[in-house]
């Protein structure tokens, strides 16, 4: 390709990071053709989080050689980089700490936290001596709220997660460059019966051996054994249901891409875990990460994938270290690799991580950030299924979806299909978060009442009553106290007129008023629209203008004239944009202006 | 598809559009060109052949397509003749002997053979990287035997393809504007065509071929062409050795010059007629590269004063006794098209309607033939077989010598045009200055810095422009634009060697020397 | 004779508004639309880019889909039941429109405005039309001032004039995208622009925002030809129309051939008061598909003015 390279030179560090992060150039760099450069492309995410770990930004000079080692244009590169709410194009603060106010943390003293730290570092935004603070959506530390991510970017930069976390904590772990020790998981429930929460808090999550000794890779030698078509039938008899979201059959998934002609075929783990109030994928990533390798094999052996990819948002460093570690002891053992268990079968996983973007957990939009791109959803049909991960056939699944496939193959798919409900079989995970005594990760069987698993976390905080559920996530919706005897099951939240969505329960207690969790979520779907789709991009905005305007008090012209306004909004980014996340950005809202008294009622006119 | 000496990118930005979408259905290019060009930015393979090594390179392809029996046995069989000849004569033509000649090393070679000749489809375009040399018809005749060798003729996607440089030098041709042509290629010193025009024109015509260009101006330089009549040409810039060429037209006892501008060969003129410009302010065709007969339409009335180039030959016939009655360019095309079989079913309504044809389109219902030689894959071949041509490698003219050491060859850009009169005025943000482009290892070997100027001499003239360092040149090259002869005037550079028999120039291999400016040059 | 390989196409059957239609398989809903005659409004599709479905605004209802689908770009299958002009169509697309004209200067697209009046879409439906937070360039993605929500935020911001040979005036831009597959993946392959940011803060930038000339921009002003909003402006036309002297019903339309290249590349032009005002390409012609190289899209203007000037130099 004939590209005009941006002229900035990369400073040393930055060049030799980037070279890390993409090996040794080869000198000298001549044009490539158009599919030799773009096979490339994938790698553009790890690069850029080179660059940006290094120094703290992308620079210029980073992103213009990026691009050249790349073979893209500049200005795709910087559209690509523009795109990630963690990738800074303008000079940032080397050492900055992300501060969760999204819902949960909202509710667990976000707002005092942001307040302190804007008093000692200044606005969210800006750099006092190299050391600076941000805003952010969901961290998935809601059992541990309030949440921060803190980064400090040089030659062995820091990442890592602080949970409940205090302003002095944050401001020294910022100052010193260390981050104190994240305490084990701790599950509140009784063991007994646990079983995809089975080793969490028991085995040692860093040791093959220990997995081994907690019947870590049972399920991956019983799949060698019975074959790929075996395989998809116990899942099949399992009728497990994909937990994403979408609740999708996972034995027709699998169905599908094993028999798609084209080659070679994908899996990706879909561990983008974004959706406000959801952290029960990163509980099983850092702590059973063996389960999740494990089950990634299975799956790539089952569809005839030699390659299995995990797609780990960049906010969970534990997680990442934890996978990648696993995968090399998995590598060195022969589970993973050119000759699995000695049985002649080739699978590989890596893990490919996000750069701030919700979005990126939609399954197409995943695939195009793998690829390098921005991630926007794609048009479907075609279906990952057909046309996924380099336009071939993959299987993408959620991180729950793939780990309740071991206890499927341990156990056989018809007596997992005995727990839960007949229509949605097995153990669920939920995240319970919020105005709760113990937030925390619980496993039930499907069809357990909402009541019971808010009994089983304690009840809410305080000895208060619960004033209002968020059941699902930000795309879920809002259920009222007198809904709390609502079966945990798909067709009973679908007959209610709601959804578990990923397994959010976020309680609100009674005294706490709902408009401005409201305004929250309503300034998350804007933030976090990619912006590809007219509905979603502007109706975001405009929702969340409407939302000031209720918080204010001033309608534009009449409160029916706004009801009126906010239903045409609602219906027309339900019917008219392109993915899920435009398509249920009011959800949450519209359910909780049909439970409860959000829009003021126009005066009668005299 | 092959792009052999051709930058398409810059040179033909639309016809590379299509390319760009081959390339994005799969196909593979490659490029045959001295310098990494923008085109070969886009190439799975680049080859950087030697300037003027073309023959050499595609006869030791022919070789490999031979040796390795990769060649279309049937077809050659079937369909051309010269085979044993050609194959014989490329015996001395291995890729081995070839490699150091071409400067393309021998497995590169063989194997652009095969993938030539192994593919579904192939096509070899070229532009004047070819034709610009003083064996040019050579150059393309090595091309035309891989094209026969391997059948990749006459067929959908695939063929031959010269890259017109101009709107409508195709069109030219067309219409006879050559002088051994009368319209449709009928050839003017076949008695049967002639008598026919005769009658119809009520006049005679020569009975012999014309001149060529190059051969009217060696004409003028020996006294034996006295007066010229030039129409849209701005030969005193664009001919190769443009000083030459200027001090030959001043030789004329007189010139008109015909134009839509005041160029350079205006200014020498005895006398001027204004044009208006054909393209927008004229009625008529132009056929393009793929001969497409497309219509230009009158969209401005044109400058006061400038006249339509019918209504001019229409006035200066009926003053040499020849009225002509009202001209109109569609009963021009008309009576054209009565006699050019060619033409024959290419109305204006349905070039109108129809988006233009490609010719030959001989009756009112045929659709036009999208691509030509489709009769050699008749069985039996009704009609004369191809040719495979017998060429030689032969080095450019001028060798490079320790006095005149460096190889110059000259090209286009994607924002210019030729010597510059349309596009002068464009000053698009793109535009740059004229510069002497070398290999920066070259240059600095030299002792030039970047933006050094510098005198560029041939035996023929000289020209200071700064040195701009190019790191897609191969060593030893020196490439020059050609577009804004009034500030560089690099054609008084270039060589005014032409092939014999297509009269072109060799505006791509002249040897140069290459100093620091001096004081004296300065001056000038 | 012609693509001797491209097998017959199988022909589906579906109904739209109660009407069959039949179509060669792998053709859009808009093609069957068309084909029936069915005005359908569309934005950010055109006849020489590859469907990317973002604007919403040819949205129709099919038979069974949760949601409303793209006309543009979902493939006809057999037994398809579409409607066209449902009410639900019908709220989506006079929504979306409204969405827009709450956004962006619609002064100069006019396809937007006729749908608007087509489908009673009222501008001001949101409010005012605010100022943007802060220079849209420079925004974050994930973040973004909350407002008061008086006024209906809009992208209003200077015009960026950095060339001679075209305007870029983004408080006009509706993000179609189509600049941006010309520019790069489907026609002109130079790729000096792209979607940049995300969210209500996308928007179209090279790289860093430097300007054009210092971009990879070739100027083959591909991307002015398909903008359908006037974001995209060649000089000529902004500068008549910033000084009122732009007049389309004066204007006619004459097609010749570029009298650069060999290509021939089909050259539409603009005429008013005896001036090309500006060229295009039609989209029909199988040799430019509507694109045009800098010669053919900027060679004009240049000749008439050196030929008026030299005829006054020497006359
Ligand atoms: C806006 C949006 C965000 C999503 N985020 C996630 C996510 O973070 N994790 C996830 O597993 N699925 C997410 N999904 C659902 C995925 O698109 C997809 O359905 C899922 O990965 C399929 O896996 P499953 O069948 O195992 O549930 C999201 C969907 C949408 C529309
Ligand atoms: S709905 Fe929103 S997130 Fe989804 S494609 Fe449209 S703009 Fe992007
Ligand atoms: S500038 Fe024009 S073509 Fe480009 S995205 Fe905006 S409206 Fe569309
Ligand atoms: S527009 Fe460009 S490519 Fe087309 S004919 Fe003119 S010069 Fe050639
Ligand atoms: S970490 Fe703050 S809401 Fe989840
Ligand atoms: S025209 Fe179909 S979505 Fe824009």
């Amino acid at each position: 390709m004939d590209l005009r390279p941006l002229r900035d030179a990369p400073s040393p560090e930055e060049r030799d990071a980037i070279d890390a992060a993409l090996g040794a150039p080869a000198a000298p760099p001549t044009p490539l053709a158009l599919g030799a450069a773009e096979a490339l492309r994938p790698q553009l995410l790890s690069a850029l989080h080179a660059a940006q770990s290094r120094v703290g930004w992308v620079s210029r000079g980073a992103l213009g050689y990026i691009a050249e080692r790349l073979h893209m244009p500049p200005a795709e590169a910087y559209g690509v980089a523009s795109f990630y709410a963690l990738f800074s194009l303008t000079p940032r603060a080397e050492r900055v700490a992300h501060v969760c106010d999204d819902v949960a943390c909202k509710a667990r003293g976000a707002d005092a936290l942001a307040a302190a730290l804007e008093a000692a570092l200044g606005p969210a935004g800006e750099s006092t001596q190299g050391i600076g603070w941000h805003r952010s959506p969901c961290l998935g530390l809601c059992d541990r709220a309030p949440g921060v991510l803190v980064q400090c970017a040089g030659a062995t930069p820091l990442e890592a997660a602080l949970g409940e976390a205090r302003p002095d904590v944050v401001l020294e772990a910022l100052r010193r460059r260390e981050v104190p020790a994240e305490p084990p998981t701790v599950i509140h429930q009784p063991r007994e019966g646990l079983r995809l929460l089975q080793r969490v808090g028991v085995a040692d999550p860093t040791q093959l051996d220990a997995y081994r000794a907690h019947g870590g890779f049972l399920a991956l030698r019983r799949a060698l054994t019975l074959g790929p078509a075996a395989v998809v039938r116990e899942l099949s008899d399992s009728k497990l249901a994909g937990r994403g979201g979408a609740a999708f059959p996972t034995a027709r998934k699998w169905q599908a891409v094993a028999a798609q002609p084209a080659r070679p075929h994908y899996v990706v783990c879909n561990a983008d875990e974004s959706e406000p109030g959801t952290f029960k994928d990163r509980v099983l990533l850092e702590d059973d990460p063996f389960a999740v390798i494990e089950a990634v094999a299975i799956a790539a052996f089952a569809v005839g994938a030699e390659e299995g990819i995990v797609y780990l948002r960049a906010e969970y460093p534990r997680a990442y270290t934890r996978l990648t570690e696993a995968i090399a002891q998995c590598e060195a053992r022969g589970y993973l690799g050119d000759n699995v268990l000695g049985r002649g079968v080739r699978l590989r996983v890596r893990v490919a991580r996000g750069a701030g973007a919700y979005i990126c957990g939609e399954e197409t939009a995943l695939l195009n950030s793998l690829e390098g791109k921005r991630g926007e959803p794609r048009s479907k049909p075609p279906f990952p299924v057909e046309v996924g991960y380099l336009g071939k056939p993959t299987a993408m699944n959620n991180v729950e979806t793939l780990v309740a496939v071991l206890e499927i193959l341990r156990e056989g798919g018809e007596a997992f299909a005995r727990r839960g409900t007949p229509q949605s079989t097995g153990t669920k995970l939920f995240c319970l978060s919020g105005h709760i005594a113990r937030p925390g990760v619980y496993e039930v069987p499907f069809g357990t009442k909402l009541s019971a698993l808010v009994a089983l976390a304690g009840g809410v905080t305080a000895g208060r009553r619960v004033g209002a559920v968020l059941l699902g996530g930000a795309a879920g919706v809002f259920i009222g106290p007198d809904e709390l005897d609502l079966a945990l099951s798909l067709e009973d939240a679908r007959a209610a007129g709601a959804t578990l969505g990923s397994g959010v329960v976020m309680v609100l207690d009674d005294t706490t008023p709902l408009l401005p969790y409201l305004r929250r979520m309503a300034a998350f779907f804007r933030d976090e629209s990619c912006g590809q789709c007219v509905p979603c991009r502007v109706g975001t905005v405009r929702v969340e203008e409407l939302l000031s305007r209720v918080a204010r008090k001033k309608p534009l012209d009449s409160w029916a004239a706004e009801t009126e306004r906010l239903e045409a909004l609602a219906q027309t980014m339900c019917d008219a944009s392109i993915c899920g996340l435009g398509q249920t950005a009011t959800s949450a809202l519209s359910s909780a202006l049909a439970r409860f008294e959000i829009l003021p009622k126009d005066e009668p006119s005299p | 598809m092959v792009l052999w000496g051709s930058n398409a990118r810059e040179a033909h930005p639309i016809f590379f559009h299509h390319v760009l979408k081959a390339i994005r259905r799969g196909a593979k290019l490659v490029v045959v060109d001295p310098r990494r060009t923008a085109s070969a930015a886009w190439a799975d393979t680049w080859l950087s052949v030697k300037i003027g090594a073309d023959i050499a390179l595609a006869n030791a392809m022919a070789h490999t397509l031979i040796a390795e029996g990769l060649y279309d046995k049937a077809f050659v069989e079937a369909a051309c003749e010269g085979f044993e000849a050609l194959k014989a004569h490329l015996a001395g033509y291995s890729p081995e002997a070839m490699a150091p000649v071409c400067g393309v090393d021998a497995e590169t070679i063989r194997q652009v053979a095969r993938r030539y000749a192994q593919a579904d489809r192939a096509m070899i375009c070229w532009t004047l990287g070819i034709t610009e040399h003083h064996n040019a018809v050579d150059n393309v005749l090595s091309l035309i035997n891989l094209g026969l060798l391997t059948g990749h003729v006459g067929r959908w996607g695939s063929g031959l393809n010269p890259l017109r440089g101009q709107n409508n030098v195709q069109g030219g041709g067309d219409m006879g504007a050559l002088p051994h042509k009368l319209p449709g290629f009928q050839d003017v010193e076949d008695p049967v065509v002639r008598a026919r025009y005769e009658a119809l024109w009520g006049a005679s015509i020569p009975a012999k071929k014309g001149m060529t260009l190059t051969e009217m101006f060696e004409a003028m330089g020996v006294g034996a062409l006295k007066g010229l009549y030039v129409l849209g040409e701005n030969p005193a810039q664009s001919e190769a050795d443009g000083g030459h060429a200027q001090a030959r037209l001043k030789k004329l006892d007189f010139m008109v010059v015909q134009d839509i501008v005041f160029t350079k060969t205006a200014e020498m003129a005895d006398v001027v007629l204004p044009a208006r410009a054909a393209w927008c302010e004229s009625e008529g065709t132009v056929t393009n590269s793929e001969r497409r007969v497309q219509r230009v339409r009158r969209a401005l009335t044109g400058p006061e004063g400038a006249r339509d180039d019918l209504e001019i030959l229409g006035a200066l016939a009926a003053r040499l006794g020849h009225p002509l009655g009202p001209l109109t360019a569609e009963a021009l095309w008309d009576e054209m098209r009565t006699h050019s079989p060619m033409h024959h079913g290419m109305s204006y309504a349905r070039l109108e309607a129809e988006g233009g044809l490609q010719w030959p389109c001989p009756d009112d219902a045929h659709p036009g033939t999208p691509f030509l030689h489709g009769r050699l894959w008749e069985r039996p071949l009704r009609s004369p077989r191809a040719r495979l041509s017998i060429t030689h490698d032969a080095p450019p003219v001028e060798a490079l010598t320790p006095e005149y050491p460096w190889r110059l060859t000259t090209g286009r850009r994607l924002d210019a045009y030729n010597t510059g009169v349309q596009t002068g005025p464009l000053r698009s943000p793109l535009w740059r200055e004229t510069t002497v482009d070398m290999h920066p290892d070259d240059a600095a070997g030299a002792g030039f810095a970047d933006r050094t100027p510098v005198t560029v001499r041939s035996r023929r003239g000289a020209v200071v422009a700064p040195v701009r360092y190019d790191p897609s040149l191969p060593r030893g090259v020196v490439f020059m634009t050609f577009h804004d002869p009034d500030a560089v005037d690099t054609n008084t550079l270039t060589i005014d060697v032409t092939d014999p028999r297509s009269g072109t120039a060799e505006f791509k291999a002249a040897a140069v020397a290459i100093a620091a400016l001096s004081h004296s040059d300065a001056a000038e | 004779m012609r693509l001797e390989d491209a097998p017959p196409r199988r022909r589906i059957t579906l109904t739209v508004d109660d009407r069959e239609v039949t179509v060669a398989e792998g053709s859009t809903l808009l093609d069957a639309l068309k084909q029936l005659a069915v005005d359908t409004p569309t934005l950010c599709w055109a006849e020489n880019l590859t469907p990317v479905n973002v604007c919403r605004v040819c949205v129709v209802e099919l038979e069974g889909a949760r949601t409303l689908v793209p006309s543009c770009s979902r493939k006809a299958e057999a037994g398809m039941k579409i409607r066209t002009d449902s009410e639900r169509v019908r709220t989506s697309r006079r929504t979306v429109l409204e969405l827009l004209a709450s956004t962006v200067d619609t002064s100069a697209a006019a396809s937007l405005q006729a749908f608007s009046a087509r489908y009673g879409a009222d501008p001001q439906r949101y409010g005012a039309q605010g100022a943007p937070h802060g220079p849209r360039d420079a925004a974050r993605p994930g973040h973004h001032a909350v407002t008061s929500g008086a006024e209906a935020e809009g992208v209003a911001q200077p015009v960026k004039v950095d060339n001679d040979l075209y305007v870029r005036d983004y408080a006009k831009c509706i993000l179609c995208f189509k600049c941006v597959e010309a520019c790069g993946t489907d026609a002109q392959a130079t790729f000096a622009i792209a979607v940049a940011g995300r969210g209500f803060e996308a928007r179209i930038s090279t790289e860093f925002d430097v300007a054009l000339p210092e971009s990879a921009c070739v100027y083959c002003g591909n991307c002015v030809g398909v903008c359908p909003t006037g974001a995209l402006m060649f000089t000529q036309e902004h500068s008549l129309r910033a000084e009122g002297q732009w007049r389309p019903e004066a204007q006619h339309e004459t097609d010749t051939v570029c009298p650069y290249c060999g290509v021939g590349c089909v050259l539409r032009l603009h005429v008013q008061d005896d001036t090309i005002v500006k060229v295009s390409s039609p989209v029909e012609s199988t040799v430019t598909h509507g694109n045009l190289c800098v010669k053919g899209r900027f060679g004009f203007g240049h000749v008439v003015k050196l030929r008026r000037n030299k005829r006054e130099a020497v006359g």
